[in-house]
C-alpha cells in the first residue's frame, strides 16, 4: 500500500470502529550496507522496513496509541483496535491534540533523491577505502569498525482532519575506524564518519585521510596529571556536550522535572554574551533533515541561546499549549510525545568583546587540553543534575608541542562550562550532528593516570 | 480452502510451516549458498509509564518479520523483511544470494529439516497469564505513591515493559525450532532536589519466562531502596579523582566484568582483532581469585533462554577458571571464522539483526570473603554501591559511571560521593580483582552491541579491585 492507500484504509477502519479522531505516522525504508575485513566482504546487509504508529482519541478525548510493522488491512484494523483499548488509559493529566500547524506549508530542501548504487558498488568502494587506509601508515594494522550504507526512506503524517504530508529522501554513510599498533605501546584507535545524500556524494578520500591522521596522531601518547586545565573543545565534542544537555532547552523535560531549566528560564543568562545557539533542522548542510516532525509540524530554525541567554524552548503540540506558545517542529510521535533537537548550530554572536581571541587552537602556544572526541555519553552524563564525567580522546598542548593523552576523563558541570567559555573561534566546522566553532573553556577537571 | 492456501504461501505462527521453510532453504542452496538460515518472529509488546500519580503512557506494539542469512565461505549476506509470504521470503533469499555474488557451481546438500523442536508448547498460555494493563497501572501507581516520602522528591516514575516474542528458526543444517520468549521489566526512578542540590536514584528488576513475576515484585522494598539511595546522594560532594582501591557491590556491580572483560571474550571481537585475549586461551588473564561464567540457563534470569537465536540450546560456559582463560562466547559465524565452538550465544534484538556472539547471564563466581572483609582491607578508597551504564572501546578501554558511591577510610564506609567514573583496561584490571565476596547476586540489564539490544544479567559478589582510575573532579 502507498501512503494515500494507507490513509484511506485507516479512515475506513476508523469509521467502522466509530473512531472519529485519529492520526498516524509511518515510515518505509530500504537499507543496504556492507562491512569488510582485510579486503574480504564480511557482512552484506539489506532490509526492508515499515513502521506504522496510529493514535486515536476516544469519546473522553483521551489518546491511545499502537505501533506495528504489519501494514496489511488486518494489521491496520488490529492497530486501531489496540489503540482504542489503550485510550482507556490515556493521560488524564495532560491532553494531546493535533498540531495547529499540521496543515501549514512545509519547506522541503531541493535535494535530488539519489538512486541506489547497489551492494556490489558499495562493497567495491569500501574495499578500496579499507586498503587505502591500511596503506596510509605502517602502524595501522586493521580497520575493525567499518561500514558503507545507503538508505531510501519515506515518512508520512496524516490525520482525520485532512492533514497529509509525505517526504522521501536518500542518505548514505561511511564510517572507518582504524586500529594502530606499535611495539611496546598500547593499541590506539580513531576514525571518521561522513554522510551524503547518496553513496556517490560521500567524500571518501577525506574520510580515509581523517581516520588515518586521527589514528596516527594518537600513536605517541602519554598519561596526563590529574588537575584543572584550560580546555579547547573541538566542534564535534562541543556539539556532543550540548546535545547531551539539550534537556535545558526541552519543554518536555522541563514539565517532567528532569531539566536544569524551568518554565521561567527564558531570558536566563547561561553563558558569555558571545554565544548563540540555534536548532536548525533545515540547515543546508544537514544531510538528515526532515521538513516536519512526528506531529506534522513544520521544521524550522529556532534560536535557543541568544547572546548567552535562553531565548526559546523546543516544543511538541502539548508542551507548546502548556507554555502558551506554538509547536516548534521537534516532536516524536508516541504515547507520550517526546521532544528532541534536530541539528545544533553554534556561533559567535556580535557581542563578543570579552573573548580572549588569542586562544586559537592552531596558534596558541600556552598549555591547554584539546578535546577531540567525547566518549560513553550514555554512562557519563547526568542531564538532570547537570554533571558529566566523560572519557575523551585528545591532546595536551604544552611548550608548542602536542602529545596524545592516554586514558583520561573530563568532568564538570554544564552550567559552569557554559559560564566559563573564554573564547569562541570564528571559523565554524560542519559535523554529522551540527555546526560549531572550536570553544575554549577555563578550568575543567581532567583525571589522568600520571 | 483459504486455510490451506495460507499454509502453503505464507508463514503462519502456530501452524506447521515445515514444507514452506524447506522450500525456501532448498531454493537458497540451489542458488549456491553454503548455508541458509531463516529467523522469523512475531511480537506482542506493551509498556506502561506512571509519572507521579498519573499513568502518562501506555504503548502497545506488535509486528512480525523475517531475517534471512546466507553464508558462502566465511562471508554472509543478511536480508530482513516484513513480508512473510513465500514470494517475499524467496525474494529475500535471492537478494542475499545476489549480494554475495555467488557464481560457483558447487552445491551443498540439504536433507530437509529435522524433527521440529517446539519449546513453545508450555508457553502458549503465557499471553493470558501476564498482568493486564489495568493491573500493571494500578501497581505502578501504588509504587510511585510509595516513593513520595518527603518534599525533596520532585519526580517519581515507575515503568513496566513486557516483550513477548514468538520465533521460528530453520536452517540448512536441519535445525527447525519454535519458541516463545517472555521478558518483563519494571523500574523505579526518582529525582530529589533541595536548593542547589540534586540527586537521582533508580532500580530496575527483570525476569524471563515468568508471567507472574510482576505480581510478586516487592514494590515497597524497591521504593525504599530508591528513596534511600537518592537521599544519601543528595548532599554528596564530588569525588576527588585519582587512582585508588575500590569495592564494587554485588548485583549490578557485575557490569565491570561485563564491560571490561565479557565483551572481549565474544568471538566478534576476535573477528575484528580488537580483543587482547585472542591468543590467551589457557593462560592467566585474571587474578586467581576470579572465576567467571556466562550461561543462559538460570531459571527466570533476564538473560536466560531455552534456545538461542540460531536454534542451539544455551550452555553454561566457564569463561575464566581461577584466573585462567578457558572459553570464548561463540555463535555460528564466530565458529566459522575463529574456530571457537558455538556456546548457544547467538543472539539478536529482533529479525532485522543477524545473530552475533553475545553474553547472557554473566557473572563472577562467589568467593569466600564477607563484604566487611573487603572494606576492612582498604585504608582509603571508594565503595561503589550502585553502578550506572558503561562501555568498552575499540582498544579495550572501558568506563562506567558510579551512581551511588561512598568513601572508604580506615576500613569503614564514610561520606557519600558523586560524579565518579571508573576507567581502565580489562587486561590491566582483571589481575587486580584480588578478593571476591560470598554474596553473589544477579541483576538485569540491556546490552547494546552489534546485533542490537539484548536482555542480559550481570552479576558478581562484592569484589575488591586493588587499584583503578576514578574520574571525578
Amino acid at each position: 500500500m502507498n501512503p494515500r492507500e494507507i490513509t484511506t484504509q485507516i479512515s475506513k477502519a476508523a469509521d467502522f470502529l466509530n473512531l472519529k479522531k485519529w492520526d498516524y505516522g509511518a515510515s518505509f525504508s530500504n537499507d543496504y550496507s556492507v562491512q569488510v575485513d582485510k579486503g574480504e566482504a564480511k557482512q552484506l546487509k539489506a532490509s526492508q522496513k515499515q513502521i506504522l504508529t496510529i493514535r486515536v482519541w476516544n469519546q473522553s478525548n483521551l489518546v491511545g496509541i499502537t505501533t506495528t510493522s504489519d501494514i496489511s488491512e488486518s494489521g491496520i484494523k488490529k492497530a486501531l483496535k489496540q489503540a482504542n483499548i489503550a485510550s482507556d488509559f490515556g493521560n488524564k493529566n495532560e491532553s494531546t491534540e493535533f498540531s495547529p500547524l499540521a496543515k501549514d506549508p512545509i519547506k522541503v530542501k531541493e535535494v535530488k533523491k539519489r538512486n541506489p548504487v547497489g551492494i556490489k558498488k558499495l562493497l567495491t568502494v569500501l574495499r578500496e577505502a579499507e586498503v587505502k587506509l591500511l596503506e596510509s601508515h605502517e602502524s595501522i594494522k586493521s580497520v575493525p569498525y567499518n561500514g558503507l550504507s545507503e538508505s531510501f526512506f519515506e515518512r508520512v503524517y496524516a490525520n482525520s482532519e485532512g492533514a497529509f504530508r509525505s517526504y522521501s529522501k536518500s542518505q548514505a554513510a561511511l564510517y572507518l575506524y582504524a586500529r594502530a599498533e606499535e611495539k611496546n605501546k598500547k593499541p590506539r584507535s580513531s576514525g571518521s564518519v561522513k554522510l551524503g545524500y547518496g553513496a556517490d556524494d560521500i567524500d571518501i578520500e577525506s574520510c580515509i585521510k581523517e581516520a588515518s591522521n586521527k589514528t596516527i596522531s594518537h600513536l605517541n601518547y602519554s598519561s596526563i596529571k590529574t588537575d584543572k586545565y584550560l580546555i579547547c573543545f573541538s566542534p564535534e565534542s562541543f556539539l556532543t556536550i550540548i546535545n547531551a544537555f539539550s534537556s535545558m532547552f526541552n519543554a518536555r523535560s522541563i514539565i517532567d522535572g528532569v531539566s536544569l531549566s524551568n518554565k521561567n528560564s527564558i531570558g536566563e543568562k547561561l553563558s558569555t554574551e558571545a554565544l548563540n545557539i540555534y536548532d536548525d533542522g533545515l540547515h543546508e548542510k544537514n544531510i538528515s533533515s526532515t521538513p516536519f516532525d512526528g506531529e506534522g509540524t513544520p521544521t524550522k530554525r529556532l534560536c535557543l541561546i541568544n547572546r548567552g541567554k535562553i531565548e526559546n524552548f523546543i516544543h511538541s503540540e502539548s508542551t507548546a499549549r502548556i507554555f502558551k506558545t506554538t509547536p516548534t517542529g521537534h516532536a516524536g510521535l508516541g504515547s507520550k510525545v517526546s521532544v528532541s533537537p534536530d541539528w545544533i548550530v553554534v556561533e559567535k554572536s556580535d557581542e563578543n568583546f570579552d573573548l580572549k581571541t588569542s586562544l586559537d587552537h592552531s596558534t596558541y602556544e600556552g598549555e591547554f587540553v584539546y578535546i577531540e572526541e567525547l566518549n560513553a555519553i550514555h554512562a557519563g552524563v547526568r542531564a538532570s543534575q547537570g554533571s558529566f564525567s566523560l572519557p575523551f580522546d585528545g591532546w595536551l598542548y604544552k611548550n608548542g608541542k602536542k602529545i596524545s593523552i592516554e586514558s583520561a576523563t573530563v568532568a564538570g558541570d554544564i552550567k559552569y562550562l557554559l559560564k566559563n567559555i573564554v573564547n569562541i573561534e570564528s571559523s565554524q566546522e560542519v559535523t554529522t550532528s551540527g555546526i560549531s566553532p572550536h570553544i575554549w573553556v577555563d578550568e575543567l577537571s581532567i583525571t589522568g593516570d600520571a | 480452502m483459504l486455510s490451506s492456501q495460507i499454509k502453503s504461501n505464507e508463514i503462519v505462527f502456530g501452524s506447521c510451516n515445515k514444507d514452506l521453510l524447506e522450500e525456501i532453504i532448498y531454493y537458497g542452496i540451489e542458488l549456491g549458498a553454503d548455508f541458509v538460515e531463516i529467523f522469523i518472529e512475531n511480537t506482542d509488546n506493551s509498556s506502561v509509564l506512571a509519572e507521579d500519580d498519573f499513568i502518562t503512557s501506555v504503548s502497545p506494539s506488535f509486528g512480525r518479520g523475517a531475517g534471512i542469512r546466507i553464508f558462502k565461505g566465511k562471508k554472509d549476506g543478511f536480508v530482513s523483511t516484513n513480508d512473510l509470504t513465500k514470494h517475499g521470503l524467496m525474494r529475500s533469499v535471492s537478494q542475499a544470494i545476489e549480494m554475495l555474488d555467488i557464481t560457483d557451481n558447487k552445491r551443498e546438500l540439504f536433507n530437509g529439516l529435522n524433527k521440529h523442536r517446539d519449546y513453545s508448547l508450555s508457553k502458549k498460555k503465557w499471553i493470558n497469564e501476564v498482568p493486564s494493563i489495568n493491573e500493571i497501572s494500578e501497581k505502578l501507581l501504588v509504587s510511585t505513591k510509595s516513593l513520595k516520602k518527603n518534599n525533596k522528591i520532585i519526580t517519581r516514575k515507575g515503568s513496566y515493559s513486557r516483550n513477548l516474542q514468538e520465533v521460528i528458526i530453520a536452517s540448512s543444517d536441519g535445525t527447525y525450532v519454535s519458541d516463545i520468549r517472555l521478558h518483563q521489566t519494571v523500574g523505579l526512578n526518582v529525582i530529589a532536589s533541595d536548593a542547589q542540590y540534586r540527586s537521582s536514584g533508580s532500580r530496575r528488576f527483570g525476569s524471563s519466562g515468568m508471567p507472574n513475576e510482576f505480581r510478586l515484585w516487592d514494590h515497597e522494598k524497591a521504593a525504599n531502596d530508591v528513596f534511600e539511595s537518592s537521599m544519601n546522594m543528595l548532599y554528596a560532594d564530588y569525588v576527588d579523582a585519582g587512582q585508588m582501591p575500590v569495592v564494587l557491590a554485588n548485583k549490578f556491580g557485575g557490569v565491570i566484568f561485563h564491560e571490561a572483560c565479557g565483551h572481549l571474550l565474544e568471538t566478534t571481537q576476535i573477528e575484528r582483532g580488537t580483543t587482547p585475549f585472542e591468543n590467551k586461551l589457557n593462560e592467566k588473564i585474571a587474578h586467581e581469585s576470579v572465576t567467571a561464567i556466562d550461561e543462559g540457563i538460570s531459571e527466570g534470569s533476564f538473560g536466560s533462554l531455552s534456545v538461542d537465536d540460531e536454534g542451539m540450546e544455551p550452555e553454561k560456559s566457564v569463561l575464566i577458571k581461577d584466573g585462567i582463560l578457558k572459553k570464548f562466547i561463540s555463535d555460528r559465524a564466530g565458529e566459522l571464522r575463529t574456530g571457537h565452538k558455538r556456546t548457544g550465544s547467538g543472539r539478536r534484538q529482533n529479525y532485522s539483526f543477524a545473530a552475533a556472539s553475545r553474553m547472557r547471564n554473566t557473572y563472577i563466581a562467589k568467593g569466600e570473603h564477607s563484604k566487611e572483609d573487603l572494606i576492612n582491607s582498604i585504608s582509603e578508597g571508594l565503595y561503589c554501591k550502585s553502578m550506572g551504564g558503561g562501555s568498552v572501546g575499540a582498544t579495550g578501554q572501558f568506563n562506567f559511571a558510579v551512581e551511588e558511591g561512598y568513601l572508604i577510610k580506615n576500613g569503614k564506609l564514610t561520606s557519600p560521593v558523586k560524579g565518579a567514573t571508573l576507567i581502565g583496561e580489562a587486561k590491566e584490571v582483571m589481575p587486580k580483582i584480588s578478593m571476591c565476596g560470598n554474596d553473589l547476586e544477579l541483576a538485569p540489564g540491556f546490552c547494546g552491541s552489534i546485533s542490537g539490544s539484548v536482555n542480559v544479567t550481570v552479576g558478581q559478589p562484592h569484589i575488591k579491585v586493588d587499584s583503578i582510575t576514578v574520574g571525578g573532579r
